[in-house]
């Protein structure tokens, strides 16, 4: 590991930012101040945050249904993801995607997606696109278990890795689809090893630590980007908290819980720096109080915001 | 394609193929981000109307993207690529297909609606439509009713080689997605006189196909010619028919039925598409609601029967509308 100080403060920054705004979320929701559905991202936020680290500020990234944790490792603002979750006007979405459509295409966040499996073949054409306008810009295509069923996975990758094309999948294995155990619907242990079907570069890691989910990423992303082709790479990890929040979760045995809480992305990473003594734990502690400030600040700018015209539904249809 | 017509005068008579084809041709020259993403599309065929004939030769494998049979990728790929700069044109062959890309098309072309405006999709889809070739109920509809119904997209539907190129290049130059309906019975001896110099028909705007009197009639595609063949049949008869063709569905030039319906105070659709929940409906229900004091007799609607389109000839000849069926229609008001 040769990962320079700066980079991994800033990723312990960024996993305390999506635990905190998610713990957050899920506080606001059960307020009743976030309308429509939810699904956090918490005990996922080390395989965002690598992957992330891993790219230029003008690479692209599709998301998920379960995506404030990517668009915030992407450099997403918390105010205005919180204002559109609150259905405000100064939401990414002026207030007509909420927390499924979350975009910020200046950052080339094309969007987190209500579809399960539906960012795969937008992944492809970002990266055929930025090929063919003759930049060297690399997509990160995230997905998870259940959507690597869905036959979006076998079309997208496939002409991915026909073309050649400057994509890396990054699949959140967090054992659930939905409410469905990831051993009811797979025959295989590691979903990685369906890269070989599109004979793509395939690599398992453990999804819990940011560090090994950034070196196996940034591998991947040079390769893109040097015309090498797509990868596939599975992030072991685990969800939390419930398919959306309000999700009674009685298909999770409690002992498997308690397992990953001991695995937790967060707790292991303060740890380890402390260990290589690039952040004590004052340090981590004031961090950590940063991004409080930053959450309240967001709330508020979330709550202060108006609400946009009822007649402003009608806008947006047509450019 | 340049044919002596009578005098010394050169007129270019063009099939809607090879009209669609210089449109393609005149983008693609025009504007290094438009390519076209499709099945077959490329050396060794030309799609399955030959539109695409010769583009492969002239702009290669980096503009003519020739896909796996995997209409989901190819959709979300023009969509993606759309969405970051570049101008798609995704070849979908049969609208049957799209039902293959259905999430593309229903939940994934909305993505400047979902994001408040933050993105242009500059997306032309195109899809071949109709009967005519007993393709039966796979490869034959037009789909008119379901495609009004998704929201975002523009619909465009030529009946002439000359609007065809005209709309397609619009379509092309739009900065919104697009669907551009080809009936597969205009691909054959039918010609328009195609200018050399280069135009546009601008997206939305109905064209009076044939001017009359005592009934409107509201045609599109293919159905365009069978209400002129029943037009001229009419005539003879003393009745005049005005046939309107409103070229595109979504936007649909509303004001050029009222207009013509307070003339005729008639109106009958005739439109290649299953009664229930067709477009002809929704073109009826909207004179109804906003030009009812023009009509002076029930409007009419002559659609297909509402079954799967079936495959021996006889019958799809019976489930497809023609000029007896509109010609009863019209009977039955005047």
């Amino acid at each position: 590991m040769n990962i320079e100080k700066d980079r991994l403060i800033d990723m312990y920054r960024t996993m305390v930012r999506i635990r905190q705004f998610e713990e957050r979320v899920s506080k606001e929701f059960a307020s009743g101040n976030i309308p429509g559905f939810v699904h956090l991202y918490i005990g996922e936020e080390a395989s965002g945050t690598g992957a992330c680290a891993a790219l230029r500020p003008d690479d692209y990234i599709t998301s998920t249904h379960r995506g404030h944790g990517h668009v915030i490792a992407k450099g997403g603002r918390m105010d205005r993801m919180m204002a559109e979750l609150f259905g405000k006007k100064t939401g990414y979405c002026k207030g007509k995607g909420g927390s499924m459509h979350i975009a910020d295409t200046d950052l080339g966040i094309l969007g987190a997606n209500g579809i399960v499996g539906a960012g795969i073949p937008l992944a492809g054409g970002a990266a055929l696109s930025a090929r063919m306008r003759g930049t060297d810009q690399v997509v990160i295509c995230f997905l998870g278990d259940g959507a690597s069923n869905r036959g979006t996975f076998h079309e997208g990758i496939n002409l991915a890795a026909v073309w050649q094309l400057p994509v890396v999948y990054v699949l959140e294995n967090n054992l659930y689809a939905e409410k469905t155990r990831i051993s009811d619907t797979y025959k295989l242990t590691n979903l990685s090893d369906r890269a070989g079907a599109f004979g793509i570069p395939e690599v398992t890691v453990d999804g819990n630590d940011v560090i090994a989910v950034y070196e196996a990423v940034q591998v991947a992303v040079e390769k893109a980007r040097a015309g090498e082709g797509p990868s596939l790479i599975e992030c072991k990890t685990y969800r939390i908290h419930g398919h959306f929040e309000g999700d009674p979760q009685t298909y999770k045995p409690a002992e498997e819980v308690e397992e990953w809480k001991k695995k937790d992305p967060i707790d292991n990473f303060r740890k380890r720096l402390a260990d290589m003594g690039v952040l004590t734990d004052e340090d981590t502690g004031a961090i950590d109080r940063e991004v409080a400030g930053e959450i309240d600040d967001a709330v508020r700018f979330a709550v202060e915001s108006p609400f946009p015209a009822p007649e402003e539904a009608l806008e947006d249809v047509f450019a | 394609m340049a044919i002596f017509k009578e005098g010394d005068e050169i007129v270019r008579e063009l099939s809607f193929s090879l009209a669609q084809n210089e449109a393609f041709d005149e983008e693609m020259a025009r504007d290094p981000r438009v390519f076209i993403i499709g099945e077959d599309i490329g050396e060794h065929w030309g799609g399955p109307m030959g539109q695409f004939r010769g583009l492969f030769a002239k702009y290669g494998a980096e503009r003519i993207l020739e896909t796996p049979i995997s209409e989901t990728a190819m959709m979300g790929a023009a969509i993606g690529a759309a969405a970051t700069g570049m101008r798609p044109v995704a070849a979908m062959m049969f609208v049957d297909f799209l039902g293959v890309a259905a999430d593309e098309l229903l939940n994934q072309l909305q993505m400047r609606y979902m994001f408040g405006g933050k993105t242009t999709l500059p997306l032309t889809i195109l899809a071949g439509i109709g009967t005519g070739v007993s393709a039966a109920a796979q490869h034959s509809k037009s789909l008119f009713g379901w495609l009004i119904a998704i929201k975002g997209l523009k619909i465009v539907v030529p009946s002439t080689p000359y609007d065809a190129k005209g709309l397609l290049k619009s379509a092309i130059r739009e900065d919104n997605p697009v669907i551009f309906l080809s009936h597969k019975m205009l691909g054959g001896r039918l010609t328009s006189e195609i200018p050399d110099e280069e135009y546009t028909i601008p997206l939305g705007k109905a064209d009076i196909k044939r001017e009359g009197t005592d009934v409107t009639v509201v045609a599109t595609a293919f159905m365009v010619h069978r209400a002129l063949s029943a037009a001229a049949t009419l005539q003879e008869e003393g009745i005049s028919l005005e046939v309107i063709d409103p070229r595109t569905l979504v936007p649909l030039d509303k004001q050029a039925i009222f207009d013509s319906v307070r003339k005729t105070g008639r109106l009958v659709i005739i439109s290649e598409e299953p009664r229930t929940g067709s477009w002809a409906a929704e073109v009826s229900a909207t004179v109804v609601e906003e030009a009812f004091d023009y009509l002076d007799s029930p409007i009419k609607r002559v659609c297909a029967p509402d079954t799967p389109v079936p495959f021996t000839p006889g019958q799809e000849k019976f489930w497809t509308p023609d000029e007896d069926d509109l010609i009863k229609a019209v009977r039955e008001i005047i």
